[in-house]
């Protein structure tokens, strides 16, 4: 085996310290180091962007990313994304507008959409296919998807917040 | 008020049948808490991997596994003989070994396992097992395979798994009254179900020598049915239990890693988890059988069909899998949703060389439905007629009879299908200024030049349900109880939630049922009785058919309490809000107050009304129990110098019979239509001499969200009154009938044929004609 690097990073504002192989990648990392399986592996080759995360505020494919490469990082995560026991707008959008079937693609889409609302609060619709192109999606047929983006950036527009506990 | 009935579906309880309430693994879905077979971990498990055949057709001389046993961090290499009972399985047929025993039949077939305490570890030792392979020319032309009887035979009974003929009337002296005829050779690429979700669980030995398994599949039933005897184990000490399943489309249907795991399991004593990557995947698991399709029609000046003649050939790959059940749906559906008086239809299944095919959405229909309406097109052509014109003089409707005789004795209005869709706005022309308006977007070298615009149409006929005489069924438990001082219902079944969103039509089922809002759905596992698979769809009707009357049950028995504690005739008891409601004396009590302390507990199968077989000879039979219409319209711009084109519109009417849940079946027609387009333009494994040349996401692209267009759908609702409130399956339908709309624009915009999907761009540049 070879040899162990130490690395620190600091993952939806917890830090975690801990081992890992040079070879190994940023999405095995937040699976089995730190057990947050949100993040997921469709390809392992960088297509299909199911392992999409927030490294240092910029949305990175995880699986391309090694995790030595993230040392000193700040990572945010899907289960970064809920404002406590609240889920967050883009969050009740794509329970709202069916977003979402089998849910494998979701945390990429969450975290693909959320930068595109950081970066553009007022998206057209071909903007928001457009921002979200880099991840794929094999149930939805996109259209609901895209139709939780768009109400999610009118909700933030209009401040609108809708209850939408964890329960 | 009376419950459950079509009439008043959406005025009943809030979250029920006919309205759209939220998923309820919707939170655990966007937080990322839901656990998929890929995120189970078990602190003493061991990682399994398989070995692979790199060769699609050999004979094994040899294995030699001692250096890989040697590698430290191992604790088990097995092959076949290590299977502890019957060394074959197969959903149709046992013709697939667990573990190849002397010969491979195709690339990827499953040679040997390891298990180790790292995942990088089995794979290294996976590398050091030395097999010794004599290899043999493979047999890869599935129309050799079925007609050929010098081809080298693959397995004991021949290289044909099914020849279904479909005989009616007389097609030579029809063919004689025929004043246009019109032929073609149709060729439909291997397509794959690429669910994200990839192949992986976890199997558990048992303190008794079972084991539990952990797992994403479409049907658990039938799974244990497979797995136990290859384990030598009784059924009930092999306990499945449903993990969160990435997407299945079919894929899941056969066995992939199950048995393995659980083999790896039982030997080492430790917990297995086995992923695959999502190359292993592309090998992991059966495809979408590619056709070789001749087929003839003959019609009228006035434009009706004569005669039809079809020899339509799968190539079923290495193994059965579902190929007798695609070859059955390909014949009785051969001709489509029309009436021809005189048919002769040819329908091979056959093994080769290439990868196992079997399920995938709208199975046998697809094939067939992108040949007949191909030729449709070229008869409207020949007749000068419009496109949907042919198809609605011909278009079956309630009483008239398919190719196999079975009389369509419920809605089926193709015409006014036909109607809505020729009055659908159609789009306007593109800004072709803006370069990623353009076929291929942003890398169109062009200005726009040789853009032309197509618009075609596609027709499609699904069976809904099991066929061909299977006694198919679902089974549902429910449970009534009062729960921190509310009613409470809990509804278990062995259905498969692959993201259909089935869990939250049986909530929606079981508030309509029982007038209770809070419900939930119980883990899906082997405890109860058979739910039968998530395909066909079938899950609404069957699965959603048992929940219905097992709540129906349920609530017999609250009537009856009712009726002894209150004195009142049970006939007029109702359920609402919670409450029991009289028809005279208004609100009688509280189901709260009424259970106290008391659960009432039942469980129910549902059968479909009962079919037949098909004829061996003639095909005649009433093989299906329900038969759903789908209608496409498709504007293409297409680039003739690039050979690149663009979806730009996509307009699907469909009969759903009742709405269920609305937002639910919308999802269901945009992702049949997405996967419909993929087959249409993009999507095909790549084979040569058997062997796979794109196994990646790389190399085999599905639809992104540029590739697919915003869609338009007008949903129709003809009940149809033998099926569970009416409802017609809706999974499927749309997958048929995209394809051959988006083929047939491609035709209209470049006056090509088009007799092969997908579409490539050199089909496009350089066409071969002839």
């Amino acid at each position: 085996m070879s040899d162990k690097h130490t690395i620190t990073v600091t993952v939806n504002g917890h830090v975690y310290t801990d081992d890992c192989e040079a070879r190994m990648t940023l999405a095995d990392f937040l699976r089995r180091q730190c057990g947050l399986t949100g993040t997921h592996l469709g390809c392992e080759h960088g297509v299909c962007g199911a392992c999409t995360v927030f490294l240092d505020d910029v949305a990175v494919r995880s699986c391309l990313t090694f995790a030595v490469q993230a040392d000193g990082a700040r990572i945010s995560t899907v289960e970064g994304l809920a404002e406590g026991d609240e889920l967050n707008t883009l969050q009740k959008s794509f329970q709202e507008h069916h977003g979402l079937q089998c849910g494998f693609c979701t945390p990429g889409m969450l975290i693909c959409a959320t930068e595109l609302l950081r970066d553009n609060p007022n998206p057209t619709e071909t903007e928001v296919r457009e921002g979200i192109s880099g991840v794929l999606c094999r149930c939805t047929g996109y259209d609901g998807i895209v139709k939780s983006v768009m109400a999610a950036a009118d909700s933030q527009r209009d401040g609108v917040s809708e209850s939408g506990s964890i329960s | 008020m009376t419950v459950g009935t079509p009439d008043n579906l959406a005025s009943s309880t809030r979250g029920g049948v006919g309205q759209s309430p939220r998923r309820p693994d919707g939170t655990r879905k966007v937080t990322g808490q839901f656990a998929y077979s890929s995120d189970l971990w078990h602190d003493d498990m061991l990682w399994g991997v398989t070995l692979r055949s790199p060769h699609p057709h050999a004979r094994i001389r040899s294995i030699d596994i001692g250096a890989a046993l040697a590698t430290s961090g191992v604790y088990a290499v097995l092959t076949h003989e290590d299977v502890p009972g019957i060394k074959y399985y197969g959903l149709e047929e046992n013709d697939q070994p667990v573990l190849a025993v002397d010969t491979v039949r195709y690339q990827g077939e499953a040679v040997a396992l390891v298990a180790a305490d790292h995942p990088e570890t089995a794979r290294r030792a996976m590398h050091e097992i030395v097999v010794n392979y004599e290899v043999l020319d493979p047999l890869t032309d599935p129309v050799r395979a079925a007609l050929d009887p010098e081809a080298p035979a693959l397995h004991e009974h021949g290289n044909v798994v099914r020849h279904q003929p479909v005989r009616v009337g007389d097609v030579p002296s029809a063919r004689s009254r025929a004043d246009v005829v019109v032929t073609g050779e149709y060729e439909i690429g291997m397509q794959d179900q690429a669910f994200l979700g990839p192949e992986s669980g976890l199997a558990v030995p048992g303190e008794d020598g079972g084991v539990d398994l952990y797992v994403a599949t479409q049907w658990m039933h039938t799974d244990l049915r497979e797995i136990a005897p290859c384990l030598g184990l009784p059924e009930e000490k092999v306990r499945m239990t449903l993990s969160g399943v990435g997407g299945a489309f079919g894929a899941r249907e056969d066995l992939s890693m199950q048995v393995h795991a659980a083999m790896l399991a039982m030997h080492t004593g430790r917990p297995i988890k086995i992923v695959y990557n999502r190359e292993e995947s592309f090998y992991g698991h059966v495809h979408r059988h590619p056709a070789k399709m001749r087929y003839e029609h003959g019609a009228t000046a006035d434009g009706r069909i004569v005669y039809a003649t079809a020899r339509i050939v799968l190539d079923g790959g290495a193994y059965a899998s579902s190929t007798t059940n695609v070859v059955g749906n390909a014949a009785s559906l051969g001709v489509g949703p029309y009436i021809v008086p005189n048919v002769e239809i040819d329908a091979y299944g056959v093994y080769t060389n290439n990868p196992p095919c079997g399920a995938m959405r709208g199975f046998g229909a697809v094939q067939a439905c992108y040949a007949y309406e191909s030729q449709m097109d070229k008869l409207a052509r020949e007749l000068e007629l419009h496109p949907l014109d042919v198809r609605r003089i011909n278009a079956i409707h309630q009483g008239a009879a398919i190719a196999t005789g079975q009389v369509v004795d419920t809605p089926a209005p193709m015409r006014e299908m036909i109607d809505r869709l020729r009055d659908a706005p159609l789009p306007e022309a593109v800004d072709s200024g803006d370069v990623r308006n353009l076929p291929g977007g942003v890398s169109n070298t062009t200005h726009g030049e040789g853009v032309r615009r197509g618009i075609g149409y596609g027709v499609g006929l699904k069976n809904i349900c099991f066929s061909e005489g299977f006694d198919d069924y679902s089974t549902a438990r429910v449970r009534l109880e009062v729960v921190g001082g509310e009613p409470a219902v809990l509804v278990h079944t062995a259905a498969a939630e692959v993201g259909q969103g089935l869990v939250t039509l049986q909530g929606q089922i079981a508030r309509t049922e029982l007038g209770v809002e809070r419900v939930s759905i119980a883990p899906a596992d082997t405890q109860v009785g058979d739910a039968g698979s998530s395909s066909a769809s079938r899950q609404s009707y069957m699965t959603g058919g048992a929940v219905k009357r097992a709540c129906e049950a349920v609530r017999d028995r609250l009537f009856q309490l009712a009726a002894e504690r209150f004195d009142v005739p049970a006939d007029q008891l109702s359920l609402s809000g919670g409450k029991l409601v009289s028809e005279h004396s208004g609100v009688l009590v509280a189901l709260a107050d009424l259970l106290g302390d008391e659960a009432i507990e039942e469980t129910r199968e549902f059968h479909h009304r009962p079919t037949t077989g098909m004829d061996p000879v003639t095909g005649q039979g009433d093989t299906h129990t329900q038969l759903a219409l789908c209608i496409h319209r498709a504007v293409v711009d297409v680039d003739v110098e690039l050979g690149l084109l663009k979806v730009v519109d996509l307009t699907a009417v469909q009969d759903v019979g009742t709405v269920l849940n609305r937002v639910s079946l919308e999802g269901q027609i945009h992702g049949g239509t997405a996967q419909g387009l993929g087959l249409a333009v993009m999507e095909e494994i790549q084979l040569a001499d058997g062997k796979l040349a794109n196994p990646s996401f790389t190399d085999y692209l599905i639809p992104t969200i540029l590739d697919m267009p915003p869609m338009r759908l007008d949903i129709l609702e003809r009940a149809d009154p033998n099926a569970p409130y009416g409802l017609r399956g809706a999974g499927e339908p749309s997958t048929l009938s995209s394809t051959p709309a988006i083929a047939a624009a491609i035709r209209d915009a470049t006056g090509l044929q088009i007799d092969r999907v997908p579409v490539r761009p050199h089909d496009i540049v350089h066409p071969v004609t002839g």
